[in-house]
């Protein structure tokens, strides 16, 4: 187990890392969310031993590892950047982790060709690396990371450089091969999508602070501030200003019920967040509030159509099913369902979190 | 940044250490060591204190060879980077004849000075050179050993054929590494051949012409060789430089003292001019700091 | 602004092409609109890029000629050929300033000195530049030197096309966006023919009215983004657009039947006797679950919650499907599913089949 106690990291005067401390198991796979600059890289290299943390602890199964140089420390990394010894062959590529180990050939041979049919790289093994595309180049320094037989790999935005379908099929496979493995596997992204899609844990940072770190479906639905929301929402959240009077939610034109966990909350303003994909472009069952707004874009991802709406300071945005083409500047009905509402107090803490069916937690 | 906390790694830059202490820092303290002193052989010193660099700085023979140095340098340098440019220009970007023309303009730089200096003493040769036999058959009446204009083009011509083709290889190297998509867009904008130069080659060639400029300056203001192989300095003094007058006094004249602090004075100036150059060059043009906005 | 026409175009990086491998550009015979967005789409190496080099001037192709406006000029060199195009990497010219970027394409071509000013003022106005007008060009952000490569192009009002190379490549992701809706913006106010290259299905759909799919040097599709995602022409569009992808399942025609192993499926149209491989294609949004026996069983191997929905990946018979779960949805026990029939396409050789009635 990796764990991390106050772990803070100062350059000159700015803290790239505050305060952050996680405990990591074996044959896990935590993933670190955020926006660029968030510190996800910064975390990864304290992790790895290429950094030495200002303050806090770092201990490997209960021994403080500070000041351990990365040599011995048993750790692969992965960088966004397709990093493999351009002249090498695959096959030699894959094996130089076992080479500088020292181990038999057979053994080498073995596991290369094994990492490599489950990277799909086998009938690539006696190219060169130069010869090859974007996502084999990158297929082979993952499959170099897995031989290492790591007791902690670190991947830094691996699929960044990839084509969007290929990094589909991998976003898939990967978890399994992780998981087979055995090692602790942090894995750094800008995207939700590409947490949700690993699954695991995952970390959500904001400026060096680990906001919130758990199961990720949990940590996604429910975010215990509006800062976590945020990070971890893709297309962004929509927040919202509004006002609790006489025990009802008042926002934009409309009046809706307080949801239940949030009515000890006192009179006074609180924010509203709601997903896109729980504003809809039709009438549900009829519950739902409609509000008119005009459309300010349009865009289309193949089988959805964003729709982002504005209206003087507030600006929506609506995911919804199949295509559409709006017309721009034209008004619309929005119809929202305050049982998928996340409301959030005057200190932007969560109070209440869409209601959600058992299974689907599970 | 901490990057790592094996100390070992010091030992690994004693290699360097050692040989730079023997290549240069022993050499130099040995020579501020003459330049402070009086030597009549014998290992006989007498402390001079600064007495060498005043008569130095006092001598009109050493400011004459450092302006002879300096005419020099500007001239070099007006021919070479102009002319480097122009040849890096007209060099083929693909094609067999690549390696054809690299090779060829690889040649001259082989070359060691003094080879180059006879070549050009023995070819401007009225009697037995081929360019002063042609001259002096033209009419022409060429005679480097006499004529002091004579000289002079001699050992630019000499040095232009000897060192622009290091200008012409670096310029090449910053010209083939411009992507495509520049030409191809200037392509699409309409832009004439000399926009084209003006405003794409040139401003992505700066960088190496930096360094083209420094080295042909430092390179053309240390000129020793030529000179020293086609006349021996002469006709007169007038192709004396700075290096030539320094050679004759500590070997020829055997004053220890007075060549060291000259050699001294003379290394300052070139890191002066060199910093200044470097200074101005980079700053030319360059970004000013993005002011930082919300 | 013209309308270009691909006259059964065709190129082959070999001198003497000989089989249809040869070729990394088959035959492409179409006529694309005066003032269409148009978006060329594929993965790495599907001949989009050398399409697109054709249409520039980069390329003389093999086969077939290019016609801008009914006029031949598959011999003219770029420059002649009056286009503009934005590259995936910015291309600015660093010594000058915003302004001078700008001015440039127009001194160039001898535009006189006032016309030039109020262009320029007009179009930095147009790409929201107003505040850097004087500053060097090198000093911005990408997104901003892309800007002004695109403003290069629109400065000059008789363009006869724009052309996009993966323009967003260096861009930072939440810039995209903004860029995105910028360009489809200056596309309806200045009404250009604009051709955009990428491999990115969103930057396809969300920019262009039509949608040209590429595959292995083939044009398999070219439709509106509605075409390509309820009938997709060719197995490989219905894998390229959306995520996932559509499910492809080979099965056995009888009439207005589909046979997969055991099971049969009513398709509502009826199929003629196809001889080449037959494929059933059906999105993973319109496989319902159901408890009606006609259903279709399935096995479930893994079902990924992937927040506004969840992706349940099985078999169906043996063949791998995947279906998609609302929200509030679950799965049931020895659950079946059904596959939505007006939303079923057939394919015969990978190619779309037509059924009647």
């Amino acid at each position: 187990m990796l764990e991390l106690v106050n772990v803070g990291k100062k350059v000159g005067n700015i803290d790239h890392i505050s305060n952050v401390s996680m405990k990591l198991e074996r044959g896990s796979l935590n993933v670190l969310l955020g926006p660029t600059l968030s510190g996800k890289t910064s975390l990864m290299r304290l992790l790895a031993g290429l950094d030495r943390p200002t303050s806090g602890d770092i201990l490997m199964d209960g021994e403080s590892v500070v000041g351990v140089p990365v040599q011995k420390r048993n750790v692969a990394m992965v960088y966004q950047q397709f990093i493999n010894y351009p002249a090498m062959t695959v096959y030699e590529n894959i094996a130089s982790p076992m080479r500088v180990a020292k181990r038999d050939r057979a053994e080498v041979d073995r596991r290369v060709l094994e990492a490599a049919e489950l990277m799909k790289m086998t009938p690539y093994l006696d190219r060169t690396v130069l010869n090859l595309s974007g996502g084999q180049q990158q297929r082979t320094a993952l499959a170099r990371a897995l031989v290492k037989d790591a007791g902690l790999v670190l991947l830094d935005e691996p699929l960044a450089n990839l084509d969007y379908k290929l990094r589909e099929e991998l976003r898939i496979e990967l978890p399994r091969i992780f998981a087979e493995t055995g090692a602790i596997f942090v894995y750094a992204t800008t995207e939700p999508q590409e947490a949700l899609l690993l699954g695991g844990d995952t970390a959500t940072l904001h400026e060096g602070r680990v906001t919130q770190f758990g199961r990720t479906i949990d940590v996604y639905n429910q975010p215990g501030d509006l800062l976590t929301a945020q990070t971890f929402s893709d297309p962004p959240m929509n927040v919202v200003p509004a006002e609790i009077r006489s025990g009802k939610l008042h926002f934009l034109d409309a009046v809706a019920p307080l949801p239940t966990p949030a009515s000890n909350l006192p009179e006074g303003s609180c924010k509203i967040g709601f997903r896109p994909h729980h504003a809809a472009l039709t009438p549900g069952n009829g519950n739902e509030l409609k509000i008119d707004l005009p459309v300010a874009a349009s865009e289309i991802t193949g089988s959805e159509t964003f729709v982002h709406l504005e209206d003087g300071q507030s600006r929506l945005v609506v995911l919804s099913h199949g295509i559409h083409n709006m017309k721009i500047g034209s008004t619309v009905s929005v119809y929202l369902d305050p049982r998928k509402f996340f409301v959030f107090d005057s200190a932007d803490q969560l109070v209440a979190a869409p209601v959600l069916n058992q299974a689907e937690v599970a | 940044m901490d990057k790592t906390y094996n100390n070992r790694a010091w030992l690994l830059v004693i290699p360097v250490f050692v040989l730079v202490a023997l290549s240069a820092i022993i050499p130099i303290m040995t020579v501020v060591n003459y330049s402070v002193q009086d030597t009549f052989g014998g290992n006989q010193f007498f402390w001079a204190g600064t007495e060498w660099f005043q008569d130095v700085l006092r001598s009109e023979r050493f400011w004459n060879a450092m302006s002879r140095n300096l005419v020099f340098s500007v001239i070099i340098l007006a021919i070479e980077i102009p002319l480097g440019i122009a040849i890096a220009l007209a060099m083929p970007r693909k094609g067999i004849w690549v390696p054809v023309c690299l090779v060829l303009m690889a040649l001259p730089l082989l070359i060691p000075w003094n080879v180059v200096g006879t070549i050009w003493q023995i070819f401007g040769r009225a009697d037995i050179g081929l360019m002063g036999y042609l001259l002096s058959e033209l009419g022409i009446n060429y005679n480097y050993a006499s004529n002091v204009l004579d000289a002079w083009v001699t050992i630019i011509i000499m040095d232009v054929w000897h060192w622009t083709s290091l200008v012409v290889l670096l310029c090449y190297a910053g010209l083939v590494s411009i992507p495509d998509a520049y030409y191809q867009a200037a392509r699409i904008d309409g832009a004439s051949r000399w926009s084209v130069f003006r405003y794409i080659q040139l401003p992505k060639l700066r960088g190496v012409l930096i360094i083209a400029f420094l080295l042909r300056f430092m390179d053309s203001f240390m000129i020793y060789t030529e000179p020293f192989v086609l006349t021996g300095g002469g006709p007169g003094n007038s192709t004396t430089f700075t290096s030539i007058d320094l050679v004759k006094q500590a070997v020829g004249q055997f004053d220890l003292g007075p060549a060291a602090a000259m050699s001294l004075i003379y290394q300052l100036v070139v890191l002066l001019v060199c910093y200044v150059f470097y200074t101005v060059m980079t700053n030319v043009g360059a970004d000013k700091p993005v002011e930082v906005e919300d | 602004m013209a309308r270009i026409t691909l006259d059964k175009i065709a190129h082959s990086y070999l001198p003497s092409p000989k089989s249809d491998a040869d070729f990394s550009l088959k035959e492409i015979d179409h006529d694309w609109h005066d003032g269409g967005a148009y978006a060329l789409l594929g993965p790495s190496g599907c001949g989009k890029t050398t399409l697109l080099n054709i249409i520039s001037g980069l390329l003389t192709p093999s086969k077939g000629n290019i016609l801008f406006d009914g006029e031949n000029v598959t011999d003219l060199p770029t420059e002649l050929r009056n286009i503009a195009q934005v590259f995936q990497f910015p291309v600015i010219y660093d010594t000058m300033t915003v302004a001078q970027n700008l001015a440039f394409p127009l001194a160039n071509r001898h535009v006189a000195r006032d016309e030039i000013d109020r262009r320029v003022s007009e179009m930095i106005e147009i790409l929201d530049l107003g505040d850097k007008a004087d500053r060097k060009a090198r000093g911005l952000t990408a997104d901003e030197k892309q800007k002004i490569s695109l403003g290069r192009g629109l400065v000059r009002h008789d363009v006869n096309a724009i052309l996009f190379d993966e323009p967003l490549t260096v861009i930072d992701p939440h810039m995209k966006w903004q860029l995105r809706t910028k360009l489809k913006e200056l596309h309806r106010q200045l009404g250009h023919t604009m051709i955009y290259v990428t491999h990115d299905q969103t930057e396809a759909l969300t920019f262009a009215d039509k949608v040209v799919v590429m595959y292995e040097g083939e044009v398999v599709q070219i439709g509106t983004p509605e075409d390509l995602f309820d009938r997709p022409a060719h197995t490989f569009v219905g894998y390229f657009i959306g995520s996932p992808g559509m499910n492809v399942i080979s099965c056995e025609l009888d009439g207005k039947k589909a046979r997969i192993g055991e099971s049969t499926i009513s398709l509502g149209k009826a199929y003629g006797k196809d001889t080449g491989k037959i494929e059933l294609g059906i999105r993973p949004e319109f496989v319902k679950f159901t408890n009606k026996k006609s259903g279709l069983p399935f096995q479930v191997e893994a079902v990924e919650n992937i927040g506004r929905f969840r992706i349940a990946r099985g078999s169906v018979e043996g063949h791998g499907i995947t279906a998609l779960l609302q929200e509030g949805e679950v799965v049931p026990d020895s659950p079946r599913v059904a596959f939505e029939k007006d939303r079923i396409n057939i394919y015969s050789d990978s190619h779309i089949v037509e059924g009647k009635g």
